[in-house]
């Protein structure tokens, strides 16, 4: 018995860990200036995981194996352990532990503890139940005054913006987040209704929306390409269909596109998603 | 109770077990028969909660795919018998909530911790017992409310609340204009919790009452079985939890039945309308939905404390008794069930990395949180010392108390991951979470409490369980879980989300359904394997083998009375204590193991007499 | 933790105590003799109540701690915040309250002396007083009510309703168990465990009672002294 858990022990081990070695299911490629670091980190972490894993359990089995009742005589050792083996292991683990922590604050450090870098593209993200709405400044720049009063679904005006506003003028909403690659982008994140998640696996980044509130966040995508975005955050019926897309464009593509008219625009964006396609999986 | 005759010198004093029926099974002051009720209500519980589970993978694999009888169960979840995502969405809630209050905190607590806790301690009761019995009546109803919110939800179906078990402000406050789903059926779950929260706090100040109160003669804290310092702590968890989650739960209640705006802030559109422009949406202004969540976690977080503890404190127990041998490092180990407890208060935040909390408290969350990990290691490495040099008895107890082991360090080492907030920006609501958690408060506890079930029956129910139907059920749940949550893990990692009813509408999740059919596989025949469980407990209780007062050469104080016990645990005769809980192996003793209330030689001409020994001279019927 | 013991030693010598060295009996009720064994159990049969009440405030005491968080976040997160002009009545409740609470004192004091009817004397005054704060809270919903200022009017009226509703409820709790003592007061309780018992959950009621007043004080000020 001792000997046949020892070894379902140890194969599920195995088995346990191949399964993140073969990296047929793996992170999708990454896009974003941090995820290069992001992705050592998770490696570095996954690695120490994978080792304090295998070690336990690989430990545990041992132990079921050669210290099973084998109908000896002599009793098992008599011992109500070691303080010193305590305080060893305490601090190691402490070491180990809290140093995976510390390192893992870079990255969070330069998304989260600065402000976006002057000049970052900028776009209002307004999210509701069960769909996106990215509000472009269009060519001036400026974003036209929203407010909530002015919201109205039926007539396709779902972040509320005031069309009496001059620089409302030439704003764009789509549904659709075209951003330019190689360049910092700024999100302002809003939410009409409940609490919706912006998560493009690609760019490794996730953020909620939350309503009442309004949440800046920076990031910088770096390869041009199509890419899904979904809501990560349960927000209703159905919150598995809020589905988008990120569209990563070359800096003058995308320069083109802002310029363009509301009518254009719109257009524009339709032929750009028919272009660009969607990632092939490359694990 | 200790009650209503005066004690005199040496006399044995019984308490006369009540005779009606009624008095003694149903509305009972016995802390044992109370505990068998909260088990009875648990087993019930997880029934439900695992056809759940069972429906959500069917919905995940097979989408699309009539089940006739769903149809006739659920017009309104499953027409013509296919699964709305609204009905999925609903399973998850319910599925969630049922699992966690009224399984893994139920089980552990309410059912072991009853049962064994005035036992193991030397106590005739517990300090309470009227509060005791209201404290199992009132999670009763709370079970019922619960039950409930599925049938009362709209008025057209039979879709339960939908929040998930975190009911995340505002789609849990705003009411029936948020969509399916958000209607009396979630004031009825809010409600159940609310009744949770209280029923629990009885038991809570019962448990710390009977433990500091209550110790025979001779248990002083550092002889207490591990079981009771884990019980003893999530007593003192679920103490400071509850009222902070009880108190959420009344803003809420109130944001969703009287236009308050705790959690809801102002101009929300919702379905079309503006908040104050109709009478199906009053005017809300100014409220915070992250102070939801702040309140949900400070509950939150101990809670998975409170579902894992008395399932690390049962698997010590039943190591160092299979293993014949103390356990290793007993101080360390009540060191570290401390240092879990209170940590445990301040690493919620890292449930909210992502939610809009200021970057910097999410560092300080970050780093706290691994250093939960450390006595979660300390308690690891010291289960691998209980089994260096023993002489391992592997019965069914004990296969369950090393797949604990196992599946502890499994579940509960990812939490490196996740506990790093820059690794959440990824890993955040993926199946990663999921599995995460699955594996180490979910199975892993389980895996404490089928331990504790196989162990402790023959004392509960005088008759052993069967040990072959026992070793089929720990081989298939065993492999079974590794084979459901491992590959989760990967799921995440490609960036699956939780809570999606489909995830065949993104390409880049297409190619993990063969993983995803795997998974749910794996997990049918794991839930078809607790069929076994269910037949052996109730087959074990009817033709089980007749089990002596200590069939598995135990030390500790319920192994010294009767099985089952006698109304008031060691029939008059409270034992004394001499040494601590796991005296196995002692060098020189005339067995490999010795009871707690085996005197010291040298001793026992002075002690004895008490009629306190061990206990087998102690009793009279 | 004891260190390892290898080899084997004679039985006499050795300790068998579970990793903390060997002790004598020293659990909660330390029977030296069999003679202080009925004593013993006697105080700790008596102890659990007030254990168990302070407990119980613990608990009791997290979720005001949970609810005085969110007042200060709400208060914090937005600018909707209205401050209410205190109901003058306010001053009254706390003034009964504290009264109430020192003759509940007085009355546990007169148990303890045995002076079982200006025991129950006092009972009842603490209980008539507890009813007239109870009443004199009610009176200021009313005055509230009146200014058409409700529960959703604005949050501060919503924390008001909130905090006070929820000291009101477990202030009836407290009547319930005064009345629950007054009814149980009789004289000639022979027996010394039934005395003891009385005693201390007379205690634990008086500790709670008590706990109630210094909680009214503390959201008297949290609500109407207390700004961001």
């Amino acid at each position: 018995m001792g000997r046949a858990l020892a070894v379902i022990i140890w194969i599920l081990t195995l088995g346990s860990v191949s399964l993140f070695f073969v990296k047929k299911w793996w992170f999708p490629v990454a896009i974003s200036e941090h995820a290069p670091a992001l992705d050592r980190q998770f490696l570095l972490t996954i690695i120490v995981v994978g080792l304090a894993f295998t070690a336990a359990q690989i430990g545990l089995g041992w132990m079921v194996w050669k210290y099973r009742d084998r109908g000896q005589t002599e009793r098992a050792t008599y011992t109500h352990g070691s303080n010193r083996l305590e305080v060893v292991w305490t601090i190691v683990t402490a070491v180990i532990f809290i140093g995976l922590a510390v390192m893992g604050q870079s990255v969070w450090a330069s998304l989260r503890f600065s402000e976006a870098p002057a000049g970052a593209f900028q776009v209002e993200v307004v999210a509701q139940q069960f769909q996106w709405n990215f509000h472009y400044a269009g060519k001036d720049g400026v974003f036209g005054r929203t407010h909530p009063t002015l919201i109205d679904d039926s007539a396709l005006n779902f972040v509320g913006l005031d069309e009496a506003d001059p620089s409302a003028k030439d704003d764009a909403v789509h549904s659709v987040i075209a951003i330019p690659a190689g360049r910092p982008v700024e999100l302002t994140l809003r939410s009409k209704d409940v609490i919706h998640n912006f998560w493009v696996p690609q760019l490794r980044f996730k953020q909620d929306l939350v309503p009442g509130m309004a949440i800046r966040v920076h990031f910088t995508a770096n390869t041009p390409g199509k890419y899904e975005l979904a809501c990560a955050e349960l927000c209703g019926q159905l919150h598995f269909k809020m589905r988008s897309f990120m569209l990563v464009l070359p800096p003058e593509e995308h320069a083109a596109l802002m310029l363009l008219p509301q009518d254009q625009f719109q257009t524009r964006v339709t032929e750009l998603l028919a272009q660009y396609k969607l990632p092939v999986s490359n694990y | 109770m200790s009650g209503e005759t005066h004690e005199t010198h040496g006399a044995v004093h019984r308490h006369e077990p009540p005779t009606s029926f009624i008095r003694k099974y149903i509305f009972s002051l016995d802390h044992k028969v109370i505990g068998i009720q909260y088990i009875i209500l648990a087993l019930t519980a997880v029934l439900v909660g695992m056809t759940m589970s069972v429906l959500m993978r069917m919905n995940l694999s097979w989408p699309g795919t009539n089940w006739p009888i769903l149809g006739t169960l659920f017009p309104g979840g499953a027409p013509g018998g296919m699964m709305t995502p609204e009905f999925y969405l609903s399973l998850v809630t319910m599925h969630g909530t049922i699992m966690v209050f009224f399984v893994l905190t139920t089980a552990p607590q309410g059912g072991f911790g009853n049962y064994f806790l005035p036992i193991q301690i030397g106590a005739e009761d517990m300090a309470f017992p009227v509060l005791n019995m209201l404290s199992f009546w009132v999670t009763l109803v709370g079970f019922i409310v619960i039950l409930a919110a599925i049938f009362f939800s709209g008025a057209e179906s039979t879709i339960g609340p939908i929040g998930g078990w975190t009911g995340y402000a505002p789609l849990s406050a705003l009411g029936q204009i948020a969509g399916p789903g958000q209607g009396m059926g979630l004031n009825l779950w809010i409600i159940s919790i609310a009744i949770f929260c209280v029923g629990s706090l009885l038991g809570a100040l019962n448990f710390i009452t009977t433990l500091l109160n209550m110790r025979a003669p001779g248990m002083s804290l550092m002889r207490m079985p591990l079981t009771c310092w884990a019980w003893f702590t999530t007593a003192v968890l679920a103490l400071l939890s509850f009222p902070v989650l009880l108190g959420g739960g009344v803003l809420l209640l109130l944001d969703r039945t009287a236009g308050t705006s705790f959690f809801i802030p102002g101009g929300l559109y919702v379905s079309g309308v503006l908040s104050g422009t109709s009478p199906n949406f009053p005017i809300h202004t100014g409220g915070s939905p992250i102070l939801w969540q702040h309140l949900f976690w400070f509950f939150g977080h101990p809670e998975v404390y409170i579902a894992i503890l008395p399932g690390m404190g049962a698997t010590s127990h039943i190591l160092s008794t299979f293993a014949r041998k103390p356990v290793f490092g007993y101080r360390a180990m009540v060191f570290a069930i401390f240092a879990i407890g209170l940590l445990g208060f301040f690493v919620w935040g890292h449930h909210m990395f992502i939610s809009g909390m200021s970057p910097y408290s999410a560092m300080t969350f970050s780093i706290l949180t691994l250093s939960i990990g450390v006595p979660s290691a300390v308690k690891t490495f010291n289960w691998l010392g209980t089994l260096w040099g023993a002489r391992i008895r592997f019965a069914t107890p004990m296969l369950f108390a090393i797949g604990f082991v196992s599946l502890f360090v499994a579940g509960g080492i990812t939490g490196l991951v996740l506990g790093q907030s820059s690794l959440d920006l990824p890993m955040h609501d993926t199946y990663f979470v999921t599995a995460h958690f699955h594996l180490v408060m979910g199975v892993a506890s389980i895996f404490g409490m089928f331990a504790a079930t196989y162990f402790w029956f023959p004392k509960m129910f005088g008759r052993m369980m069967n040990e072959r139907m026992g070793q089929i059920h720990f081989w298939v749940t065993f492999i079974g879980v590794y084979c459901i949550f491992v590959p989760m893990h990967t799921m995440g990692i490609v960036g699956m989300p939780r809570r999606f009813a489909q995830f065949t509408e993104y390409e880049f999740l297409a190619k993990l359904h063969p993983l995803v059919v795997f998974v749910s596989i794996a997990a049918i025949l794991t839930v078809i394997a607790q069929i076994i469980f269910y037949f052996n407990l109730i087959w074990s209780l009817f033709k089980g083998k007749k089990a002596g007062a200590n069939p598995w050469e135990a030390t500790t104080l319920e192994w010294i009375t009767d099985s089952p016990p006698p109304h008031d645990n060691f029939a008059g005769v409270i034992p004394t204590v001499y040494r601590g809980s796991y005296e196995f192996a002692v060098p020189g003793a005339p067995n490999d193991y010795l009871m707690q209330t085996e005197p010291d030689p040298g001793e026992e001409g002075v002690r004895v007499t008490e009629g306190a020994g061990n206990g087998h001279n102690g009793h009279r019927h | 933790m004891a260190t390892t013991v290898t080899g084997t030693k004679p039985l006499i010598k050795t300790s068998f105590g579970g990793g903390a060295g060997r002790r004598g009996p020293n659990g909660n009720g330390l029977p030296k003799r069999n003679g202080d064994h009925a004593a013993s159990r006697l105080q700790s049969s008596a102890n659990r109540y007030r254990i168990g009440m302070w407990v119980a405030l613990a608990s009791i005491l997290m979720m005001f701690t949970a609810l005085t968080s969110a007042y200060i976040v709400r208060a914090g997160s937005s600018s909707d915040w209205q401050t209410l002009a205190m109901p003058r009545v306010l001053w009254l409740s706390t003034a009964l309250i504290l009264i109430s609470s020192g003759t509940l004192e007085f009355g546990r004091r007169n148990l303890k002396a045995a002076y079982l009817n200006s025991h129950k004397t006092w009972l009842m005054a603490a209980m008539a007083i507890g009813f007239a704060f109870l009443a004199s809270q009610l009176f200021a919903w009313r005055q509230l009510a009146q200014q058409g200022i409700y529960v959703s009017s604005n949050p501060h009226s919503s924390f008001f309703y909130l905090l006070t509703a929820t000291h009101g409820v477990h202030l009836v709790g407290g009547l319930l168990a005064l009345l629950f003592m007054f009814l149980r007061a009789r004289p000639a309780e022979a027996n010394a465990l039934a005395v003891a018992k009385r005693q201390a959950a007379v205690d634990a009621v008086t500790i709670y009672w008590h706990f109630l007043a210094i909680l009214w004080i503390y959201l008297f000020v949290l609500l109407f002294f207390w700004h961001s």
